[in-house]
């Protein structure tokens, strides 16, 4: 179950994930975001009710990270500690900017 | 110790996280550590969903053990697939920038670095996967 809650502000938009991102929700973030991210040059996605990550969220993270590398910015806030150490562990801190 | 048979298929998955959550729930295991139980099912569950039956479907089997203080949990998942070892896949360079990464091979990345201990075995024409993790 992922809850999608997006608003956006001229070329800004925010992304509020809420729930588990994983092989059954990931596919819906992806529509989502492939259908909001013309234009945007600067991504925020809020975590802080994110409770779960598995590859498959990682892998729409990565490919949303390679589209906001050409046309802006791409930040994740409010990342919970569980989380975190998934970013930690595969790498992913290094290459996602998260305040 | 405890047993669930399911067909090997990503709609499963839910009803695999369930049974495993009871669990690990009556074992007093924290948030943290389920979520990192979960990953792993999750991971190595698609996969045999994905690979292990490419042309009829099957079955897996997923086992759960506690030990008697509660504090190891040991899963193993077998199926009767095409015999696959996950584990002989190359790590993925995870030093590489975005542009670089690969989408996808990380899966069972995350289960080594996660659990305390990954095996494969391959007997009796079947594919046997264990993890164990302490909390």
């Amino acid at each position: 179950m992922l809850n999608i809650t997006k608003s956006s502000n001229a070329n800004e938009l925010k992304v509020v994930l809420e729930g588990r991102l994983d092989t059954a929700t990931a596919p819906q973030l992806e529509t989502e975001l492939g259908e909001a991210l013309s234009g945007v040059t600067d991504l925020k996605f809020d975590f802080e009710k994110l409770e779960y990550i598995s590859s498959a969220g990682l892998r729409v993270l990565l490919s949303t990270q390679k589209i906001m590398n050409k046309q802006g910015s791409m930040v994740i806030s409010n990342t919970s500690p569980e989380v975190k150490e998934i970013f930690d562990v595969t790498g992913f801190s290094d290459i996602l900017k998260i305040e | 110790m405890k047993q669930l048979t399911v067909n090997a298929q990503t709609s499963e998955l839910s009803q695999v996280l369930a049974f495993a959550d009871t669990i690990l729930e009556e074992a007093g295991c924290s948030a943290k550590t389920k979520m990192q139980i979960d990953i792993a099912i999750e991971e190595i569950f698609v996969n045999i969903a994905t690979y292990a039956y490419p042309s009829e479907g099957g079955q897996a089997v997923i086992e759960i053990e506690t030990d008697k203080d509660g504090k190891i949990v040991k899963i193993t998942f077998e199926d009767q697939g095409v015999p696959y070892n996950p584990l002989e896949n190359e790590d993925p360079d995870i030093t590489l920038p975005a542009e670089e990464r690969p989408i996808g091979g990380l899966g069972i990345f995350m289960v080594k670095n996660i659990m305390d201990e990954v095996s494969y075995e391959y007997a009796d024409g079947k594919n046997r996967l264990t993890i164990k993790k302490s909390f």
